[in-house]
């Protein structure tokens, strides 16, 4: 392998370092009309007048729009394969708001400054209804948050909106309630039953959701936007404008970070309609309070788990049962829900018996959508907790435990035919899985055995190793489906086009890669374009991990047949047959080394002298199966027995993603996961006062990881191949995050004895826990 | 009002209302590498130098700045070209909105170093730099980058 498993610079760091003009607001037309949302002071209200008369009148605004002037028709702005498996409950305005953020009313202007004195004009009068703030007590409440009645699912997703359900879901793998009753009775095994919590994490992208929306020559509407699935939004606008697809464009420029918060529509659907109706361009950039107040968090979740395993170790039986937050609306609802048992339970596949069942309710809070690592993560921390709760009733070492019982290499799990997201999944033999190597070498790396149990004491702190592994997947099986096309250009050089989507991870660089490798020339060669609606072919977008597999797949497809094509035609302008030449990247040549001819030379002919023609080559890539990275994580913390806090000193983690195509980028997505999800460990919490207002809106009140909370970080891959990737490549996206939760309240529990069950895990539950 | 901005080493008048921040009036004049990331001073995306000294531009108001000198991502690109160089080869720049910011920052402290006044320790550079957030890379690739081009061990 040439040029893959190298690191190579990103393609866009050039303008990305230099600050050059590169996303949505600084694209944007400098005459765009600029457009301003009015948002709900109320979680839950229903308008009984809106009076827009003054802030039409006034000088430099274009147009008010309200639930009364838009055009009514239903959608889920959940950026997903259609039809999506979540329910169709938004309007693009409604005469219910359902939480303190919800779309009232949206101004368009000349400027900024015209665009909020015109939202100060509006009257509205609403009538105030009793919220659902307590997701514990959102199900049959008396409030029902869609009461509307166009709101439907596209197939059954356990929706029951009359008592604020917005899906539910099971599955159960042998008689669980059995096998638990056998192993309580059976003096050679243990049950345990915990209850966990994880909290709402805002994805806090440093770029705040922006949009520009344009009519071009033609007439037809473009769309750019700080998106994570163009093509979704293509078919969403369309749907709720009633546009046909073919007179829409959408355009992802750079985007600043999505982490799922981007995989929906926010300002699309407004600043379309305004676009279209006004002829005009607008624009609609979201304040940072916004992204706070009116996009999207991670789904709060409450876990009860029950474990059964032997007294030797092995497990029994697993039971989850879940509920979960959903918000206002119900994106991701189900699939979110899913993935926090399909996503973690297969990790321990050698159980008699498994159940997972859940159900995700509306409560009247900023709603919750996709978030990296979805489900996984909190999925992760009750399983793992569980797991280390289970090796100290064992007495047996958490590592030892887990090596007992973790998937391997050939084996399978019923689980990865049952449960997909939003639907049934597929049958899958684990092809790569080097858990277990994963492990060993962690143990290594981070001094386990040297360090866990020892509380080794400075002044006021103790120090505590945790233990925690994870699972994630390689995109959706038989849903994701990426694309590319390669065209050979007159100097020897290829555009790769994708609509695959580069939200800074560098997917446009890894794809050149793999385009590189299967043609067998140099990454330099490869001029990419990637995620333009007219100009690139279909992809999914950035989501479930999936741009590496599906996407580098079909790449990987386009720069195969692509070779054959500059063999064929190097062999005919040669006069020889195809299977008498090679290919070196450079130059054709006949075996025998008698005729030869650059590349450059042929495209140059074939675009201008003779059998004049264009190369060009596609590929398209649906997975039949979802290859799971793994990861083995060991948290070193110190708790300061005094005050709570918990310092992280070092985080060991080591994955098997299957070839890192780019080690460098590869190991920044690790080291960029765990650093968020210590920051949902430690303190990053989504917080509201009694009325549903939001209190964490700003970077004041809602902290993120600075430089300092960073702990001594060591990332390692262990050598794997995964054959069904593209070079033995799996995903690297969302795999580092989902351990530190557990990992961390593992070590914290190991230094002080405390178990905090519940994310985050602040100075204050600490210092609690030691002073009962 | 009308106010005299030195950027990026030339004189500008620039027509600004008394209330506008100098990051709005910087982006309006083109200068597009100074990012709003935040509302509130916090995420350190809108950094630009005045006077050779880091500000965070969306505090300040623009009519504060008359007759100073401001100083741009655009306009010390070039002289950064091997730090530049750096982090893009550690891949650490991964979605760039923060970029520039800590690009002018690092042109400061590195300014800073020179004179004395902070310390060339890991530690003190990274408090010297903390208030520029990113949520991509964990901060690890960017410091391997800036630890490199300031020769820290």
């Amino acid at each position: 392998m040439r040029e893959v498993k190298k690191s190579i610079p990103k393609k866009d760091s050039y303008g990305l370092i230099r600050g050059l003009p590169v996303y949505a607001d600084d694209l944007a037309p400098k005459d765009s009309l600029v457009m301003k949302v009015l948002r709900s002071p109320h979680a839950f209200a229903r308008i009984k007048d809106i009076d827009t008369s003054e802030a039409e009148k006034m000088k430099g605004v274009h147009l008010v729009l309200t639930y009364k002037n838009v055009p009514r028709r239903i959608i889920t702005r959940a950026g997903q394969g259609f039809p999506e498996p979540s329910p169709y409950d938004k309007f693009i305005l409604d005469e219910y708001v359902r939480y303190v953020g919800d779309e009232v009313a949206a101004v368009v202007a000349d400027n900024e400054r015209i665009a909020e004195e015109a939202l100060k004009k509006i009257k509205v009068e609403y009538e105030v209804l009793e919220p659902v703030l307590d997701f514990e007590k959102a199900e049959g409440h008396p409030s029902i948050i869609h009461p509307e009645e166009e709101s439907f699912a596209q197939f059954d997703i356990g929706r029951d909106p009359q008592k604020n359900i917005a899906a539910s879901y099971q599955m159960e793998i042998g008689d669980v309630d059995k096998l638990i009753k056998e192993c309580e009775e059976d003096p050679d095994c243990v049950v345990i039953r915990e209850r966990f919590y994880t909290q709402a994490q805002a994805h806090a992208m440093m770029e705040p959701h922006a949009s520009y929306a344009y009519i071009d020559m033609s007439g037809r509407l473009v769309i750019v936007t700080s998106t994570q699935t163009p093509f979704h939004v293509r078919r969403q606008v369309a749907m709720v404008l009633d546009i046909p697809i073919k007179n829409i464009r959408v355009i992802k420029p750079r985007i600043g970070g999505g982490f799922g918060g981007k995989q929906a529509l926010h300002g699309e659907l407004l600043v379309s309609y305004a676009a279209w109706k006004l002829k005009k361009p607008v624009k609609l950039v979201y304040t940072r309070k916004e992204v706070f107040e009116a996009t999207y968090t991670r789904h709060p979740m409450r876990f009860d788990v029950t474990i059964g395993a032997k007294n030797d170790g092995t497990l029994k039986v697993i039971d989850f049962e879940v509920l979960s937050d959903t918000g206002a609306y119900g994106e991701h609802a189900l699939t979110v829900l899913m993935v926090a048992g399909s996503k973690t339970l297969p990790l321990y596949n050698k159980v008699d018996g498994v159940r997972f069942k859940g159900k995700v309710v509306y409560t009247n809070h900023v709603p919750a959508g996709a978030y990296r690592g979805y489900g996984a993560i909190q999925g992760n921390f009750a399983l793992e907790s569980a797991m280390d709760i289970l090796a100290e009733k064992l007495g047996m070492d958490p590592v030892e435990l887990r090596l007992k019982n973790v998937i391997r290499e050939g084996e399978t799990s019923e689980i990865f035919k049952i449960m997909g997201e939003g639907r049934e999944g597929v049958e899958m033999i684990i092809k790569s899985c080097k858990l277990e190597e994963a492990i060993n070498r962690g143990v290594e790396l981070s001094g386990w055995k040297k360090k866990r149990g020892k509380k080794e004491k400075n002044g006021s702190k103790v120090k505590g190793m945790g233990f925690a592994v994870a699972m994630q997947g390689s995109g959706i099986a038989n849903v994701d489906m990426g694309s590319a096309i390669i065209k050979l250009n007159d100097d020897g050089s290829f555009n790769l086009l994708v609509g695959a989507t580069d939200l800074g991870t560098g997917s446009d660089t890894i794809l050149a890669q793999i385009a590189a490798e299967a043609i067998g020339v140099s990454s330099d060669d490869i001029v990419v374009y990637s995620s333009d609606t007219d100009l690139t072919p279909f992809d999914v977008g950035a989501y479930a991990s999936s741009t590496t597999y599906v996407s580098g797949n079909a790449v990987k497809i386009a720069g195969e047949k692509m070779r054959k094509l500059i063999i064929k035609e190097g062999a005919q302008k040669l006069g020889v047959s195809k299977d008498e030449v090679e290919f070196d990247g450079k130059v054709i040549k006949t075996k025998d080394g008698s005729k030869s001819v650059t590349l450059k030379d042929l495209a140059t002919v074939l675009y201008y002298t003779e059998n004049q023609k264009q190369l060009v080559a596609d590929g398209s890539f649906v997975g039949p199966e979802s290859p799971p990275p793994y990861a083995a994580a060991f948290a070193e913390v110190e708790v300061d027995t005094e005050t709570g806090k918990v310092d992280v000193l070092k985080y060991t983690i080591v994955m098997d993603i299957g070839t890192p195509i780019n080690p460098n980028l590869a190991r920044i997505q690790a080291e960029g996961g765990v650093v968020q999800g210590i920051g949902m460990t430690l303190f990053e919490d989504v917080k509201y006062s009694e009325d549903g207002r939001l209190l964490t809106n700003t970077f004041m009140y809602y902290k993120v990881p600075s430089r300092l909370d960073v702990p001594e970080l060591v990332v390692e891959f262990v050598e794997s191949y995964e054959p069904t990737g593209p070079f033995g490549a799996k995903s690297v996206g969302e795999i580092g995050i989902d351990t530190p939760p557990a990992a961390i309240a593992n070590a914290i529990y190991d230094a002080v004895g405390v178990r905090i069950k519940s994310l985050p895990i602040t100075p204050e539950k600490v210092f609690f826990g030691m002073n009962k | 009002m009308k106010i005299n901005l030195k950027i990026n080493g030339v004189w500008k008048e620039v027509e600004i209302d008394p209330s506008d921040y100098l990051l709005d009036v910087l982006r309006r004049e083109g200068y597009l590498s100074v990012k709003k990331g935040c509302d509130t001073g916090t995420c350190g995306a809108c950094t630009v130098l005045r006077d050779g000294y880091p500000i965070l531009s969306c505090a300040t108001l623009a009519s504060t700045c008359d007759g100073h000198e401001i100083t741009t991502a655009e306009g010390i690109a070039d002289e950064m070209e091997d730090y530049i160089k750096i982090l893009a080869e550690e891949g650490a720049e991964q979605c760039g909105f923060c970029s520039p910011a800590l690009l002018v920052m690092l042109y400061a402290l590195k300014k800073e170093i020179e004179n004395g006044k902070v310390k060339k320790t890991k530690e003190d550079i990274r408090r010297y730099l903390v208030g520029n957030l990113c949520r991509c890379t964990g901060y690890v690739g960017q410091e391997r980058a800036i630890f490199r081009y300031l020769g820290v061990e």
